[in-house]
């Protein structure tokens, strides 16, 4: 499997991320470069293994489902570029 | 006052208790140690306010009788660990003016033990890269440098990354210790190309609360010292269950220091032969050699084993790493934080935030993880990395019922210079070839400086251990330390 500039496009659109049409063909190149390379673990015999979803062999903990923090409003909006009346500001989504 | 900077954590504390020195005085010394270091790079921010109000601070507790493990010493933490109302950037242009409102675990935790905060250190942009070479700040300069009769090294040479930045002021004596994250090597592969102590702890055992995520079910926070115990004392600060982190594992932290003096009698160290890499310089071989030597010497017993997946380890992690980093870093998208470009529409936005936030390597990252997760690849890549994930830790496990520790080298090579492998992502890669395993497999590893290369540079051993049983680690990392005996220091000619 290799990737082409139209595929290398389309994945750049599904992370957000705007790219030039000089940036598209070294991108090709790199991509494919890691991708040839990765294409090696192809050759294990995966065969009843079970993915890793992680490394400790533990159960995920529970908590009690009581809130534990709040009245955060001002520290959360405080690294926003733009807020205003307690909200995040954003181009208009909706006409 | 530049003689202060020589004592390192465990010095200093014994200087403190003493009442030699205050830490209103050493912390003065590293602030004037960092100033005239300002060729290295190795500091994003530098808090010389914040620094002697905390020392004085702590020379308060101190003459109170309240003292803390690193009570009034002074250290340098990545730029990687929320600190409450200090600028953190994670080294990215898109986190422009990020002031958190919170504080990490993790340096929360060495606050309440007592250290103070010098500043905060230089590192590959979202701790991406091998070499400290991707930062929106610029490359940190390795304090070693090469005699540059060859011509190798005319910008200087890299620390290693992406623990980079701390790793070169732990070297640099800019710092008596310094904070560090490993998700493939991070930590202990800049501690080898420095000569410093680098210690990756078992997944779980430091929390990741605070800390930018990069790979969430490899990253993990550890200390970069001077010596074998200065890490003991340090990682025994950091470590502690955290309900704040659901991975944090609710263990007992145990008294690293104490493990010390074990020693690595009756101990078995496994040497595993799929760590001999083609191209790995003789010399490399020669100090792995050498450990296996001083380790026998000791009282170990060394056996041969085969960790049969090694190969594997290295596109496994550059699968998994950037998968868990595309979804991890989604959320800078100049809404809520950092640096904003407007677009035509909110789409629009988005794009160009992250056009013009991220690196190059940053983005190469994210594309490659959205590509192994999309439609139609995720089988074929993804799913099957998370199996062979479980192949390479199942091999450590069934090695680690016959042995204690297992040595390798850290590194493949010695430093090399600023811009030799930029071009090259995949040369770059292989610069963790050691380190990634035991991080895929979320164990223990140190890397301990043993020796110099024929061109003078600082090279490493890594030793591995069983989930969390660090204190073998630490034991076995200690006999290695006091055995190699190594003592070289970098010439300080960034002072000149």
């Amino acid at each position: 499997m290799s990737v082409d500039a139209a595929t290398v496009r389309r994945i750049a659109m599904l992370a957000r991320i705007a790219i030039k049409d000089d940036e598209v063909p070294p991108l090709v190149g790199e991509l494919n470069q890691i991708l040839d390379w990765v294409e090696q673990l192809g050759e294990v015999d995966t065969t009843g293994v079970e993915p890793m979803t992680s490394v400790a062999n533990v159960s995920a903990p529970l908590r009690a489902d009581d809130v534990t923090d709040g009245g955060k409003g001002d520290d959360i909006l405080a690294n926003a570029p733009d807020a205003r009346e307690g909200h995040f500001t954003v181009p208009r989504v909706v006409e | 006052m530049s003689q202060l900077t020589d004592l390192d954590i465990a010095g200093a504390r014994d200087a403190l208790a003493k009442g030699d020195v205050s830490s209103e005085e050493l912390t003065a010394a590293y602030l004037e140690a960092i100033h005239e270091a300002d060729p290295l790079n190795a500091f994003i921010t530098v808090l010389p306010g914040k620094a002697i109000e905390m020392a004085k601070e702590s020379d308060a507790r101190r003459r109170s009788g309240t003292v803390g493990a690193l009570e009034g010493i002074p250290l340098a933490i990545k730029d990687l660990f929320c600190t409450q109302g200090v600028l953190t950037t994670a080294a990215s242009h898109i986190l422009d003016g990020f002031t958190p409102a919170y504080e990490s675990t993790v340096t929360q935790n060495l606050w309440n033990a007592g250290g103070v905060l010098l500043g905060k250190t230089n590192l590959d942009e979202f701790a991406m890269g091998s070499s400290n070479e991707t930062s929106y700040y610029g490359p940190v300069r390795n304090p070693w440098r090469l005699d540059d009769a060859g011509g190798r090294g005319g910008d200087g040479l890299v620390p290693g990354g992406s623990s980079g930045g701390s790793a070169a002021a732990v070297a640099a004596h800019l710092c008596a210790g310094a904070t560090g994250t490993d998700t493939g090597g991070s930590i202990r592969q800049p501690a080898a190309l420095t000569g410093t102590v680098g210690l990756k702890p078992t997944y779980g055992r430091c929390s990741r609360w605070g800390t930018i995520a990069f790979a969430s079910s490899l990253d993990q926070a550890g200390p970069m010292t001077r010596t074998v115990r200065d890490a003991a004392i340090m990682l025994g600060a950091m470590a502690g269950h955290d309900p704040k982190d659901s991975t944090s594992i609710d263990m007992p932290v145990p008294d690293f220091e104490a493990a010390l003096a074990g020693g690595v009698n009756g101990l078995t160290v496994g040497v595993p032969d799929e760590y001999r890499v083609d191209g790995m310089p003789k010399e490399i071989e020669d100090l792995w050699q050498q450990g296996i030597e001083l380790m026998k010497a000791q009282g170990a017993t060394i056996k041969p084993v085969s960790l049969t997946r090694t190969k594997y380890a290295l596109p496994t992690y550059y699968i998994v790493a950037p998968a868990e980093a595309s979804s991890n870093l989604a959320r800078y998208d100049g809404v809520r934080y950092g640096l904003r470009v407007p677009g035509d529409d909110i789409t629009g936005m988005y794009e160009n935030t992250r056009a013009a936030g991220f690196g190059a390597e940053v983005k190469r990252r994210i594309l490659i993880g959205t590509y192994v997760l999309s439609a139609g690849y995720y089988d074929a890549y993804y799913l099957q990395a998370q199996k062979v994930r479980t192949l390479i830790a199942q091999d450590f496990a069934q090695t680690f019922e016959d042995v204690d520790l297992i040595l390798t080298p850290t590194s493949p090579d010695q430093a090399f210079g600023i811009g030799a492998k930029t071009d090259d992502p995949l040369s770059m890669y292989l610069n963790d070839v050691f380190t990634v395993p035991a991080s895929l497999a979320g164990l223990p590893g140190i890397s301990v400086p043993t020796g110099l290369s024929g061109d003078g540079l600082p090279l490493g051993l890594q030793l591995i251990g069983k989930a969390f049983d660090e204190e073998t680690v630490l034991r076995g990392a200690y006999a290695l330390e006091q055995a190699a005996g190594f003592t070289a220091k970098p010439d300080p000619w960034w002072r000149a």
